[in-house]
């Protein structure tokens, strides 16, 4: 018997010499899997890169399945909806997984985007793995935007009708540039089916594509750690870092317990309440899209209000440019800015750990500006709530603009030679 | 230091604001206490919805037997209490009256009932179908406290009776007769409140006060049901789906720590 199990595992050998000469399986494996070192000490907050990954293959299984039912016809698309919801088996397990997936979405790369901002992993050698990631977020902001309009509820109507009309403030070439995004003078059936083309097929091969280039760009530098520190200064005789653990088995491993307990809180609202108090699906679009009914408050979805503050905030006529152009401008600028971190981070250290005072509190008052912002988007403007709106957008850029002076004040602590936390 | 003064003093009149908010834009709802897990008051629910919304509106999302499958009705009772015309049973729930005439009698068509409770929420519809008054000025005769001059007529006449309009309460005589009736236990027999509205019943119908009551809370979680059919069974696979997991969870624990044991 021994002499048979012996054949059979010489055979499988065979096999993977066969594919290896021919596809290199097995390397590819080692150099990113099995081989693969990252810092033992990696914490809870280096679960949300492989949670997004299965976040971005969850949406595209559901998705296709959607897409099976789904009709991209202005005339079809919210009965098809609601045909999902009632008659195709499972069909509303899909579609909730697939909604309240984009708000999970979200949640998880904007955590993601938190971890490399307080562990300094946007800093030299990552600037690269940082600037593919902002294109991703950028991606994964239209990918949604678009998918919105597709149940054809009033909401999905009205927030792709203001969100397209921003185009219009554009001198000169604004009302050419929204009529052929829209392919109508309004939002119609054409806009429809080509939101649905850009929804199901380019945009996430765009994200599959930008996601490949993100993993390969962290490869080639390796990650990051809470202590900022590079793990391959202390090798052993072989070369392997002596802080370093191989991502398979001990991440994979590790990572299933990060996804379990993710599954848990995500399938928790699927199942209880899929509707998050109407911050993931909103009342307003269980009505079917009325272009003769506008709803009391256009709001867009939670994840975009933090920039739609900024878009409202603006009520001044700079250099006698109307405040709504302007208001585009600092939208677009407050996404556009988080790709010059990595140049404005002037800190002599990466991580949190070792910052200096000043980066804290700056760090605390842009969080709670963005979260503020985030609410104000959410409700309908007041004057007070309009000046609030002002203070965070305001400290909101000046984390950025004053980073190269803030991240180089203050006594920064001093950076261990190896890792300090213990594996766990 | 003045700019955290500013930041202060916004932050207080943004509080103060949102609690006007609240108070102003939205209305005064009652709030419908309902239990999906009772299938009779859902049964009677769908009962009053074939006999007296159908008619006019359609549930066009929703199917007979679907209904009947959920609510745990036989198909023979089913067809001879809820089904009053040639539809079939896996038919959808469309009402027979054509959106031309709809319009040239009421002035708008009567919107599709499917989702309503989940565009306007369940408080919202409890109140409005209990809101209906008399109102010799408006073309049906009938009006809404709730829904101002709205062109629905009072459909539900019949099991109600007539209600006429004593006039509408401000938020202090709201919290005064919210102290009186946890006093009292009960509201005077001279008027009934709905919202914010005091009505006096000028003429009985069917049912009485409270069995109307019960009969709107009935009709109220039936239009909660039609609204997500698959709510009703959601949560108990949500609770298996979670005890896997959880378990799950546990063990990919104990697997995550066997291999890093030897990692210090």
């Amino acid at each position: 018997m021994a002499i048979h199990r012996h054949d059979n595992h010489q055979s499988a050998n065979a096999f993977m010499e066969w594919i290896d000469r021919r596809l290199p399986v097995t390397k590819v494996w080692n150099e990113h899997l099995a081989e693969y070192m990252a810092a033992k000490n990696l914490n809870f907050w280096y679960f949300f890169g492989s949670l997004a990954m299965l976040m971005l293959v969850i949406q595209i299984l559901t998705g296709i399945f959607l897409t099976m039912h789904y009709k991209p016809d202005a005339e079809l698309a919210f009965a098809s909806v609601e045909y999902i919801m009632r008659d195709v088996p499972f069909g509303w397990l899909v579609r909730y997984m697939h909604s309240t997936g984009a708000s999970a979405f979200f949640v998880i790369v904007y955590l993601h985007m938190f971890r490399g901002l307080i562990y300094g992993s946007h800093r030299e050698p990552r600037e690269l793995v940082w600037l593919i990631g902002c294109v991703i977020f950028v991606a994964l902001m239209a990918e949604a935007f678009m998918g919105y309009l597709l149940p054809w509820g009033n909401m999905s109507y009205w927030g792709a009708q203001v969100i397209i009309s921003l185009f219009d403030v554009i001198p000169y070439f604004g009302p050419i540039l929204t009529e052929w995004i829209r392919g109508d003078f309004v939002i119609s059936d054409a806009t429809l089916n080509r939101f649905f083309a850009f929804h199901v097929i380019l945009l996430p091969l765009i994200l599959v594509f930008l996601v490949f280039l993100h993993l390969v760009a962290l490869h080639q530098v390796g990650s990051n750690n809470p202590d900022g520190i590079d793990i391959y200064e202390h090798v052993d005789e072989d070369g392997k870092p002596l802080d370093g653990v191989a991502f398979h088995p001990y991440y994979v491993v590790k990572d299933l317990v990060g996804v379990c307990g993710f599954l848990i809180i995500y399938l928790g609202i699927v199942f209880f309440a899929p509707d998050f108090g109407g911050i993931f699906l909103e009342k307003d679009n269980f009505a079917p899209a009325n272009p003769l009914q506008t709803p009391p408050d256009i709001v867009p979805l939670w994840y975009f209000t933090p920039y739609y503050s900024i878009l409202r905030a603006n009520t001044f006529n700079f250099f006698w440019i109307d405040a709504k152009v302007w208001g585009v401008v600092f939208m677009g600028l407050a996404i556009a800015v988080f790709f010059l971190l990595p140049w404005l981070d002037r800190s002599p250290v990466k991580s949190i750990r070792y910052r200096s005072a000043p980066f804290k509190l700056a760090l605390v008052l842009f969080l709670i500006a963005f979260f503020v912002l985030g609410y104000l988007g959410m409700n309908s403007p007041t004057p007070a709530r309009t000046l609030l709106a002002q203070v965070c957008s305001i400290i909101y850029f000046a984390f950025f603009i004053l980073m190269p002076w803030f991240t180089s004040i203050g006594k920064t602590k001093p950076v261990p030679d190896r890792v300090t936390s213990d594996a766990h | 230091m003045k700019l955290m003064k500013n930041l202060f003093v916004t932050l207080l009149f943004l509080s103060s604001g949102s609690v006007m908010a609240a108070g102003g834009s939205g209305a005064v709802l009652d709030a419908v206490p309902l239990n999906m897990n009772d299938k009779q008051s859902l049964q009677n629910g769908a009962k009053l919805f074939v006999n007296y919304c159908l008619s006019c509106h359609s549930a066009s999302y929703a199917r007979y037997n679907r209904v009947a499958e959920d609510l745990e009705i036989p198909l023979a009772l089913l067809k001879q209490n809820l089904m009053f015309t040639t539809e079939k049973e896996g038919d959808l729930m469309q009402t027979t009256m054509p959106v031309e005439d709809a319009k040239k009698w009421f002035g708008v068509a009567p919107p599709d009932l499917s989702l309503v409770s989940r565009v306007r929420k369940p408080n919202w519809v409890y109140t409005y179908l209990r809101a209906f008054y008399q109102d010799e000025s408006s073309p049906s005769g009938w009006n809404n406290s709730l829904f101002e001059n709205v062109a629905m007529p009072h459909a539900l006449f019949e099991l109600q009776g007539v209600q006429r309009l004593m006039g509408k309460m401000d938020a202090d005589e709201l919290h005064a007769m919210d102290a009186h009736a946890a006093d009292a236990g009960d509201q005077s027999d001279a008027y009934t409140v709905v919202g914010d509205a005091k009505f006096e019943l000028v003429h009985q119908g069917m049912l009485s006060p409270a069995e109307f009551d019960k009969a709107m809370m009935d009709l109220t979680a039936f239009l909660v049901y039609l609204a997500e059919p698959v709510q009703l069974k959601r949560k108990a696979i949500g609770v298996y789906t979670l005890t896997f997991l959880i378990i799950l969870m546990g063990l990919c624990y104990l697997l995550k720590k066997e291999y890093w044991r030897d990692v210090h």
